[in-house]
């Protein structure tokens, strides 16, 4: 019983393979990325870059209306453009990082907004807005596959540059020259990431797939590789049930797996003896040294 | 002198076009064990950043006898690292060997020994896997000290190496430093306590934005430099004049 309840949609119905198949690409990709997003005190950046990419997608869509090259691309740019440009300008004069990402953010979502307007056209922005996992072509599948291939590659290849620019940035930009590198390296990856996102759950929640999990995992682990495990793991249980929720109960698919990775998170903040609430309720006894 | 390993060449550093260095000269020769005084917004925080190039000096040249990279390991104020995040000491004391680990090796045998060496050498045996964020402010910097000792260089820069730590870490780790000075490496630190500069180093530059005194610690220490260093460190104006001194120098 409970076990039609889970395999066969996937059993059944092509699309729910598939979206099966992208839910699975993109918490390989968006999980990991969301925990150094996280440890870098980056959460709300995060989620800034990812309304920038609105209105390159949007600007896409316009030119060449539901085309997966022109709205990812847009979105790519929007979103590369924002987070370096806010990255430089934090690096080049006393403006901190938050300060000039909000700024440059909400010049580029004042920009997206404008030329929809302009246009003149009741352009359709659900589909960007919202993505919609149950529609994803092989095309979107390839790119998503590809994106979260090139992540984990990436992230393999640059994990001490990476690790040693949150933990300690002035101690690598005196041993090695990687210290930009990891920095725009890692934004351009946050990028990638969500526009990867944004085609499965939309501008405004793509971030959702990188700081759940990454959420979740922290509140568990006070070590590095169990948490970025643990995250990917987290990620990979909400898509799923979240699928699941929305093929049963007739549900919006992106809302659904981002309340399923909120209901984990939710239950990591209340349960986990580490980080979580639970630690509080512990006895009150303590050791002798 | 040795072999100089340092030279100032008319350097002037500063931000937004204030000087905080202002027209250096000097060399620092090899093996020499200096310690850099002066008041608050002295300088001499900023003149080891520039040495480590992270700051370009605005005139002048700073020219390290071994540019390379692994030729000098410096320490920076300890606000510069993140205690909150996930890593071990083992990890962080191992990065101390990233020329040898590069991006992919691992530690080895010859590594390993090398970390629990060192990590006993500044009294954190037992330490290796506990998270940085579970260490007092003396234990984090025993294992910066440590990750120093692993980066094995001849140049070693230290920015205030003792502010906010106990005794026993002071006497601990200037014990390291001697060593250091016994092995002919060159150490440049930045201190405040005169006292433990009197005791433990042979040689001190004061700087006061420009060098006040350089020479044998027993007569830079002198009343009439340290007030002389004192009056010049505060004498920043917001609309002081532009500085000529290049244009007669050339």
């Amino acid at each position: 019983m409970i076990e039609s309840w889970l395999i066969d949609p996937f059993v059944e119905f092509a699309f729910m393979r598939r979206a099966l198949a992208g839910s699975l690409a993109l918490s390989l990709g968006a999980a990991p990325i969301g925990v150094f997003l996280m440890l870098r005190n980056m959460s709300l950046a995060g989620d800034a870059i990812a309304h920038a990419i609105l209105p390159g997608a949007a600007i896409g869509y316009l030119l060449a209306g539901l085309s997966l090259p022109a709205m990812t691309g847009g979105g790519l740019v929007a979103g590369l453009a924002v987070a370096l440009i806010a990255g430089g300008v934090a690096r080049a004069t006393q403006l901190r990082e938050d300060a000039s990402l909000s700024a440059v953010y909400l010049i580029s979502l004042a920009v997206g907004v404008m030329i929809i307007s302009m246009s003149g056209g009741s352009v359709d922005l659900m589909n960007v807005l919202f993505g919609n996992v149950l529609a994803l072509d092989n095309a979107t599948l390839l790119l998503l596959a590809s994106i979260s291939t090139l992540t984990l590659l990436s992230l393999a290849l640059g994990y001490r540059p990476l690790v040693l620019e949150c933990v300690d940035p002035a101690f690598l930009r005196s041993v090695s020259r990687a210290s930009p590198l990891a920095h725009f390296g890692f934004l351009v990856l946050l990028v990638l990431n969500l526009v990867a996102g944004f085609h499965a759950l939309g501008t405004l929640m793509a971030v959702g797939m990188m700081i759940l999990p990454a959420g979740c995992a922290r509140l568990w682990h006070q070590d590095l590789v169990p948490m970025l495990a643990t995250a990917v793991a987290t990620a990979l249980l909400g898509t799923v049930s979240g699928l699941l929720l929305s093929f049963h109960a007739g549900l919006p698919s992106g809302p659904a797996i981002v309340l399923a990775l909120g209901a984990l998170y939710l239950l990591s903040l209340l349960a986990s003896p580490v980080g979580g609430l639970a630690r509080r309720l512990r006895p009150r006894w303590h050791y002798t040294s | 002198m040795t072999r100089p390993v340092l030279a100032f060449d008319n350097l002037t550093l500063g931000y937004d076009r204030h000087p905080v260095v202002h027209h250096l000269h000097g060399e620092i020769g090899q093996g020499t064990l200096l310690a850099l005084i002066g008041p608050n917004g002295a300088g001499k925080s900023t003149l080891l950043k520039s040495i480590a190039g992270e700051l370009p000096p605005i005139e002048g040249h700073i020219l390290r006898r071994d540019p390379a990279p692994d030729g000098f390991a410096y320490l920076p104020q300890q606000a510069a690292l993140d205690p909150a995040f996930p890593i071990s000491v083992g990890d962080l004391v191992a990065m101390g060997l990233w020329r040898h680990l590069g991006l992919f090796g691992g530690l080895g045998r010859s590594g390993r020994r090398r970390l629990e060496q060192a990590l006993a050498e500044v009294g954190l045996t037992g330490f290796e896997r506990r998270p940085i964020g579970t260490l007092s402010g003396g234990q984090l910097q025993r294992a910066r000290f440590a990750r120093l000792l692993l980066q094995d260089a001849p140049l070693i820069l230290l920015d205030e190496p003792y502010a906010a730590v106990d005794a026993q870490t002071v006497d601990d780790m200037a014990q390291l430093v001697r060593r250091w000075h016994q092995e002919g490496r060159t150490v440049i630190a930045v201190l405040h306590d005169l006292e433990h500069v009197r005791n433990h180093y042979p040689e001190a530059l004061l700087l006061a934005r420009e060098a006040i005194a350089r020479g044998p610690v027993g007569d830079v220490l002198s009343p009439a430099n340290l007030s002389r260093a004192r009056r010049l460190a505060e004498a920043f104006d917001e609309h002081a004049p532009v500085c000529h001194r290049h244009a007669e120098a050339a």
